[in-house]
């Protein structure tokens, strides 16, 4: 295969962790919701935790968004 | 893309070898802090009954430091100058980087998406935990490589995870934010290219692909503004968390 073709082959796999990553963070605000419709008064003392879940899912979706990016122009 | 370049204003000294000029970046990292000051300065009367802006400066200072106190506990509020001028910085440097005065012709350039200036952020939260830590616990600070509680048998698998994932952060910290600013911009900037190319293509393109874009791309500056703020928020909240790991060696939460 043409090695320039494969890059950007490689690079649109890539996309496919972010989606997943969207996935992750959809998760993490979902049960977040959840959690604070049933029990209101806990809600707010969680906002911290919530925001950390976030940024482990939401880091795994920008570094495959970082692999795409090498792919294309630096690699 | 133009909008990233880093570009000399006027050229300064050398050192070895090194060209040290005056760039667009530091241009617009002087305007972040001008209007951080400016922020600052008209909240800071210090006046018994505040006024408005003196409530809104006090809200975000009061923000960090209840951020500060629960992650880190009553003795964490001396980090608290530090998280705080971090916060307001990153905060800052991301909305002036949004900020719509292309208009007038002045291209805002975010200091942000660009790993140099965010891994250097990165790397003075690192140290100031590396600082903390050892200045606190000397060499006890290791065992947060051994979590309470390990069973002898994994002795040879934990520590080695927990050095990996402790050595992982500043790179974590730095890419969030540069990656976040970074494709925000990037996505904006793809959909400013679908509006004019498509109304470029004739009349009936321009309607068909460039109002749909354009309305979308009301909504993504919207979300890219969440973005700027979440971010700033995110990053303050794992330094006071990494912080509190080198302050109290593990109530564990250990987050890449």
């Amino acid at each position: 295969m043409d090695p320039e073709a494969a890059k950007l082959i490689g690079a649109g796999l890539a996309a496919i962790g972010a989606g997943l990553a969207s996935l992750g963070v959809g998760n993490v605000f979902a049960k977040f919701l959840e959690g604070a419709l049933r029990n209101p008064g806990a809600a707010d003392q969680e906002q911290g935790r919530l925001f950390i879940g976030f940024a482990a899912a939401e880091l795994l979706g920008l570094l495959s968004f970082v692999i795409a990016i090498i792919l294309i122009f630096v690699a | 893309m133009h909008q990233f370049e880093v570009q000399t204003i006027f050229d300064g000294f050398r050192i070895g070898g090194h060209e040290i000029g005056f760039t667009n970046s530091a241009l617009w990292m002087i305007v972040a802090m001008l209007c951080l000051g400016l922020f600052m300065l008209g909240g800071m009367r210090r006046s018994l009954i505040p006024g408005r802006w003196q409530m809104m400066v006090e809200s975000f200072t009061g923000f960090i430091d209840g951020m500060v106190t629960t992650n880190i506990g009553p003795e964490g509020r001396k980090y608290a100058p530090y998280v705080f001028s971090l916060f307001m910085f990153i905060l800052v440097a991301n909305l002036v980087g949004m900020a719509p005065v292309g208009v007038i012709g002045l291209h805002p350039f975010t200091v942000t998406s660009h790993l140099t200036v965010t891994g250097i952020l990165a790397i003075i939260s690192f140290s100031i935990v590396l600082l903390v830590g050892f200045a606190k616990h000397g060499f006890k600070f290791l065992t947060l490589f051994v979590p309470d509680g390990t069973p002898v048998w994994l002795l040879w698998l934990i520590p080695p995870i927990e050095f990996f994932s402790f050595m992982v952060r500043p790179f974590s910290l730095a890419l969030r934010l540069f990656v976040a600013m970074t494709a925000g911009h990037i996505l904006l900037k793809v959909l400013a290219g679908f509006i004019i190319n498509s109304t470029n293509a004739g009349v009936g393109y321009g309607l068909l692909v460039g109002i749909p874009s354009f309305t979308l791309m009301l909504g993504i500056t919207a979300l890219e503004l969440l973005v700027a703020g979440v971010q700033a928020y995110v990053f303050a909240l794992l330094t006071s968390l990494y912080i509190n790991d080198a302050v109290h060696l593990h109530s564990h939460e250990t987050i890449g």
